[in-house]
């Protein structure tokens, strides 16, 4: 028995950064907002106390704030051709769960990716010719522009409280910033954060080669602030428990101390946690959504909320999921190339080397989230030609610490045992003596990696799970091996005493070592329904009033960490709801 | 060597039958001396004191788990020997509670061994895992040696544990194998660096070996501070602030 509750204006699924922006600026726009969360509620203050935040092993290693894949997960396989199996625990990537969603653990880096990424396609076959696009590579433009988001990414910056320092102010070349970035209207709010040994280490090492390092932009507060709107941040302790963690010094830019809170405040908005989003209801006219069934996991009872305005902002992956389950567009059919839900799911790729130096004191517990000095001279850098090494896209290559934890970090040098008295001798100084630097590359969208709906295998609702297919393929293989060959020179020039040596070689992609929380794609933005789920407003082509927001929309996944655009995207489609949509509701393009 | 691995285990039964306390004799050799409660700096020995018999673990997977954490983490300069630092009693909570019972892991079927990429695919919880793998550890030991792991000889159980993680031990199931290497392996080194509270880390020596501060970390005067410079100080834990 479904109870169908009264209508709202609008239902968002999901309480993260997307579900946590839009309830607070659709609630201040005079709407009545319902937010579902499938997990708890989480406050700062309560949830993120000293000292039991501080634990490895309940949150770093058993995940505590995460997605529980006894009850949802995906089944996963490297190519069509496998039978995909369950996730049956998690690995790979880690969705929170809960009030705040993943950008309660996140770590904070927030980019601002450019039109190299918007306009992908245009771009090298403008410059290479369209033959240099590999046949399999299903990327695309987006049909949005670094100008039109530059003011949102601006606004979410300053919302989320991130620290750094500008390389390109209106054209102008700025000292210490990354010189290759796209041109800001003005400087970072908050400076950039302290540097630990990592970082000064990994700045000499690449101005000696000839690159260009800057610290990483970060929501860690480097010094106390007050957001414009009115949020305080405390100063960001380096703690060295950001990854994985809450923060309990309310440093860390989450949705949970920066909207969250003030959405609660406004009698529009309402909050139901512990209810599960199980399905997207249609009209029976086929333009419109009408609301959203949920099941409340505190009582297991099944309700319908009926809303003007659907918003799924749930992860990215269960976005896609929720749409595939609610038959809403066509599914993904890699052999046909035909359909639009499931296609171009993307992730990331990454190299790392280990350097010893003896006698050095690291200190790798006392990091910000954002303690990592980069370079971007093989990322956004046009002048990195990538005809010679044949691969499109590029990686960032960081010298630091973040949440290197001693369950988790205990770098000794290759070929030391893995136990007894010379793995102990070995692990007493390479934790104080190893620093790390490390590749994060893009994946460009392929036409073998999607999502689809598994057959088999289902969640604690009794719905099929979803399935991902996904590999690295040729264009990865090549960035990372030239990664790799990039990585191990710089870690030769700055003579270490030892030096665990990036690998080149090629393995299929596996969801057991943690790799990178930033999978896009699925439901993704464009310029026409044929290529596209969603308008460059996040707004469904076949159903006006659903809007899907979240890093599902990335026809493809840059380098950079996702959550910089997501955040100014859905300022962007706020905004685009608020002035726009709700005086004349329909296609907003 | 071998010979007092096999009076300790000849022991612990002996004590169980004669109802004797188990408990000491099964590993956890925290003090017992009257004068512990009047000094501070022994308050970690102290309040771990209390941790001492298994929850979960029978006989023969004590004896199994006791001699892989000597074995694993020997009596050195760096810390005591595995037992004393209470690895054993981390694994056996870890076993007993919720992540040994499956919490958190996807356990509907139909089970297929698929590919190493596609990860842990036994329909086993940690805690099952543990118990299979060690029948099939003494039962792969017993045909091997005559003897099992526990009464092995240092250069036994080390040829062992180096074939098992090298995957070259045949328990009938590939997956079986080496999901019980990692297994082990992980609980192992949690047990050696997880916060006090968990059984392990007796005393933070995990810590003080690789020179972990532990909890308290306001380190924004540090960052500056203690650039290329040992930090000072006891590491502290969640006990200690509790």
């Amino acid at each position: 028995m479904v109870t169908r509750l009264p209508e709202v204006d609008v239902v968002i699924v999901g309480m993260g950064w997307a579900g946590g922006i839009l309830a607070k600026e659709l609630a201040e726009a005079g709407l009545r907002v319902v937010g579902l969360e499938r997990g708890a509620m989480r406050k700062p203050g309560v949830d993120y106390g000293v000292p039991a935040v501080r634990d490895e092993l309940r949150y770093r290693s058993r995940l505590d704030l995460m997605q529980d894949v006894a009850r949802d997960t995906l089944t996963i396989r490297n190519n069509p051709n496998q039978e995909a199996l369950p996730m049956r625990r998690l690995g790979s990537f880690l969705p929170g769960e809960g009030v705040g969603g993943t950008a309660i653990h996140w770590s904070g880096h927030t980019w601002r990716w450019t039109d190299m990424e918007f306009k992908i396609r245009s771009y090298y076959e403008e410059r290479y010719g369209r033959n240099f696009i590999p046949d399999d590579m299903t990327i695309q433009d987006w049909g949005i522009s670094y100008d039109e988001l530059e003011p949102y990414y601006e606004h979410f910056e300053r919302i989320a409280a991130v620290s750094g320092k500008a390389g390109n102010i209106r054209g102008e070349i700025q000292e210490g910033g990354n010189p290759f970035e796209a041109p800001r209207q003005n400087e970072y709010s908050l400076p950039a954060l302290s540097p630990i040994l990592a970082n000064i280490k990994f700045t000499e090492a690449a101005q000696n080669l000839g690159y260009h390092p800057f610290p990483r932009p970060s929501a860690n507060a480097s010094i106390a602030y007050t957001n414009p709107d009115g949020v305080n941040y405390s100063a960001c302790q380096y703690c060295g428990y950001c990854q994985r963690f809450g923060c309990e010094a309310n440093a860390k830019g989450s949705p949970h101390v920066a909207v969250i809170p003030l959405a609660m405040k406004n009698p529009n908005f309402e909050l139901r946690v512990q209810a599960w989003a199980s399905k997207v209801i249609k009209d029976s006219d086929g333009t419109r959504v009408t609301g959203v069934a949920y099941t409340d996991l505190m009582t297991g009872e099944e309700y319908e909320q009926p809303a003007g305005i659907v918003i799924l902002a749930a992860y990215a992956i269960n976005n896609v999921h929720l749409m595939l389950l609610s038959e809403i567009g066509q599914p993904y059919d890699p052999v046909t190339q035909t359909g639009i839900i499931g296609k171009n799911y993307s992730y990331q790729a990454n190299r790392a080397t280990v350097m010893f130096f003896e006698g050095r004191k690291f200190n790798p517990f006392i990091n910000a989230g954002g303690s990592y000095a980069t370079i971007d001279d093989f990322n956004t850098n046009l002048d990195f030609d990538r005809e010679p090494h044949d691969f499109i896209g590029g990686y960032t290559v960081a010298g630091g610490f973040n949440t290197y934890l001693p369950i988790g970090w205990r770098p000794v040098p290759n070929g030391t045992p893995r136990w007894g008295t010379a793995w102990k001798e070995a692990a007493a100084s390479g934790f104080q003596s190893a620093m790390r630097i490390n590749a994060t590359g893009s994946v460009m969208a392929n036409r073998y990696n999607y999502y689809d709906l598994d057959s088999t295998y289902k969640n604690a609702l009794g719905q099929p799970l979803m399935r991902m297919t996904f590999d690295y393929h040729d264009n990865e293989h090549k960035m990372l091996a030239h990664s790799a060959r990039i990585m191990n020179d710089m870690a030769a020039s700055m003579n270490p005493t030892a030096v665990n040596p990036a690998g080149d070689g090629t393995t299929p992609w596996s969801v057991v070592p943690y790799q990178s929380t930033h999978n896009t794609g699925g439901a993704i933005m464009g310029t026409s329904p044929a290529t596209s789920a969603v308008n460059k407003y996040l707004q469904n082509w076949d159903y006006h009033n659903l809007f899907v927001v979240g890093a599902n929309v990335y026809p493809h996944n840059s380098a950079y960490n996702p959550t910089g655009p997501l955040g100014a995207l859905t300022y962007w489609t706020a905004d685009a709801i608020k002035n726009r949509y709700i005086n004349n509701p329909g296609s907003l393009v | 060597m071998s010979d007092s691995k096999v009076d300790r285990r000849d022991f612990i039964k002996t004590a169980v039958v004669g109802g004797a306390a188990a408990a000491s004799a099964a590993g956890a050799v925290a003090p017992q001396d009257a004068h512990a409660q009047e000094q501070p700096a022994n308050a970690a020995a102290q309040a771990t004191r209390a941790m001492t018999g298994y929850s979960f673990l029978n006989l023969e997977e004590a004896a199994f788990v006791e001699a892989l954490v000597d074995h694993m983490i020997p009596e050195d300069q760096f810390t005591p020997k595995g037992t004393d630092v209470g690895v054993n009693i981390f694994i056996d909570r870890a076993l007993a509670g919720a992540w040994g019972k499956g919490d958190r892991l996807y356990r509907s079927g139909p089970w297929r061994e698929g590919v190493p990429a596609q990860g842990y695919q036994l329909p086993l919880t940690p805690a099952e895992l543990y118990r299979e793998g060690i029948k099939l550890t003494n039962a792969h030991c017993n045909g091997t040696y005559g003897r099992s792991f526990d009464r092995l000889d240092t250069a036994q159980r080390e040829e062992f544990l180096l074939a098992l993680s090298a995957r070259e031990v045949d328990f009938g199931s590939e997956a079986v194998a080496r999901e019980f290497w990692s297994i082990l392996y992980q609980t192992v080194m949690e047990g050696m660096f997880s916060d006090p509270i968990y059984g392990g880390n007796r005393d933070k020596v995990g810590w003080r070996m690789i020179g972990f501060p532990g909890v308290v970390a306001f380190n924004r005067e540090n960052v500056k501070n203690y650039l290329d410079r040992e930090l000072p100080g006891e590491p502290i834990s969640i006990e200690d602030m509790s």
